[in-house]
């Protein structure tokens, strides 16, 4: 039989307590080695679309707030086209789609100002839900955590990806509930009562 | 877009996730409170998997990729060395203009950070962090210290082995990893906790880079070398698509 000489891809490990040495050194507060922190914002001024402002924590099992947790975020733009590599085109050129969030160093909460994305297609072209995409790492998050922001003034009911959760109570804990006019709360809970829905995808 | 290839589109390769380490892993006790009780929700990637941020090469300073005179411009202290290899995706080809990010601690094993109160001093010259962006078959390359080994409170007298982290980005957000690498012949790697969190001792060897004696540069620096394999891309003529939709 011949060989399936797939590699192996890199193993995990935790992005540990320092993270933000290597990934938002100015925030830390060690300057001039970089100009600025890259994804500092996923949009430019200009961008097309629907102001928003999404804030939240990341808790613990213990109930604990995290104040070391680094949360990276994806997104299309208001037409739902992704910047960079997406095969339907280009995306509004405004919207670079990235952003690099960590939690403040004292209270734990973190914000994210970018512009609501427009519904994208899943692979039988049925389309999914607006939503942004969050990669969450942590001390003592061994492997990175994959979850999405979904919206509470959108109809989430056809969402092809929202249908494969078994367990329908657990849906809410993937909706930024609306606090006021473009703004929202998501609270990430990683273990125990109410624990955010993450995928393997 | 001109950064990006024809390999940048199709579904990413499905992690295996008995060789990552598993989420809930008591002996790093951190993980016991921050690692999801329920199961994860799985199914193929979409388009928000499959597409990801680009990085140009213009947005990187000349100094970015040497930790040694990055922070002041006069040289830190310790073991010179060169961090080199190529990043891959599981198919064995090398994956261009990619983002790769490092930090780590200084030769005494004392990190820049607000939240380390180690015994081991600061060095003046030195801040812990570099970047770079992959060449055209996927290689990267960094001038720094060898990081020193340094204790965390763990077990009573847990001390991690030498290291530098790396983050890595592919063409996907999908394939978005966070790693360290280890080094030859350290034997602190087999006593820590988070490299044991890890549960097959291939994947372990995986992040262990071995001297690299053809990469050093008499007289000047030694050498080690890390590949990183990212998660693979199928690239199929056919469309995973149903009729009529």
């Amino acid at each position: 039989m011949q060989k399936l000489d797939y590699l192996k891809e890199t193993p995990s490990q935790t992005a540990g307590p320092y993270v933000h040495i290597g990934l938002t050194p100015n925030q830390l507060g060690i300057e001039g080695i970089y100009p600025t922190d890259l994804g500092s914002s996923p949009i430019r001024p200009g961008a097309q679309g629907q102001e928003i402002t999404i804030t939240g924590t990341v808790q613990d099992g213990a109930g604990m707030i995290l104040r070391d947790a680094l949360i990276e975020s994806w997104q299309a733009d208001a037409n739902g086209i992704y910047p960079g590599n997406d095969p339907r085109g280009a995306a509004d050129p405004n919207v670079t789609g990235w952003a690099r969030i960590i939690a403040d160093f004292d209270s734990g909460e973190w914000t994210l100002k970018t512009i609501k994305p427009g519904r994208v297609p899943f692979p039988d072209r049925r389309l999914m839900a607006p939503h942004i995409a969050l990669w969450i790492v942590a001390r003592g998050v061994n492997l990175g955590l994959q979850t999405r922001i979904y919206f509470e003034d959108e109809d989430n009911s056809s969402c092809p990806v929202l249908a494969r959760i078994e367990h329908r109570a657990r849906l809410d804990t993937l909706i930024a509930r609306k606090t006021g006019d473009g703004s929202y709360r998501f609270d990430i809970i990683l273990q125990g009562d109410n624990e955010t829905v993450f995928f393997d995808m | 877009m001109t950064l990006r290839n024809d390999l940048d589109r199709g579904p990413l390769f499905f992690r295996d996730r008995d060789w990552h380490p598993a989420a809930y892993t008591p002996g790093y006790k951190t993980s016991m409170t921050r690692a999801p009780h329920r199961p994860l929700v799985a199914m193929g990637s979409t388009l928000s998997e499959e597409t990801g941020p680009a990085f140009g090469h213009s947005m990187i300073g000349e100094r970015d990729n040497n930790l040694i005179l990055n922070f002041t411009g006069q040289p830190a202290i310790g073991e010179r060395i060169i961090m080199h290899g190529r990043v891959l995706d599981e198919t064995g080809r090398g994956v261009p203009n990619v983002l790769v990010e490092i930090w780590q601690a200084n030769a005494g094993g004392r990190y820049r950070h607000k939240k380390d109160s180690y015994a081991a001093p600061l060095d003046p010259n030195f801040g812990g962090c570099g970047r770079t962006i992959s060449g055209p078959d996927g290689a990267y390359e960094f001038l720094t210290i060898r990081p020193g080994a340094y204790p965390w409170p763990n077990r009573v007298n847990d001390w991690r082995p030498m290291h530098i982290h790396i983050s890595v980005f592919g063409s996907g957000f999908g394939q978005r990893l966070i790693t360290q690498m280890y080094f030859e012949g350290d034997p602190l790697i087999a006593r820590c906790p988070i490299v044991n969190t890890i549960g097959q001792d291939r994947a372990i060897q995986a992040l262990v880079a071995p001297l690299d004696m053809n990469w050093a540069i008499p007289m000047d620096c030694l050498a080690y070398k890390f590949d990183i394999v990212l998660r693979g891309r199928r690239q199929s003529f056919f469309e995973n698509r149903k009729e009529g939709l």
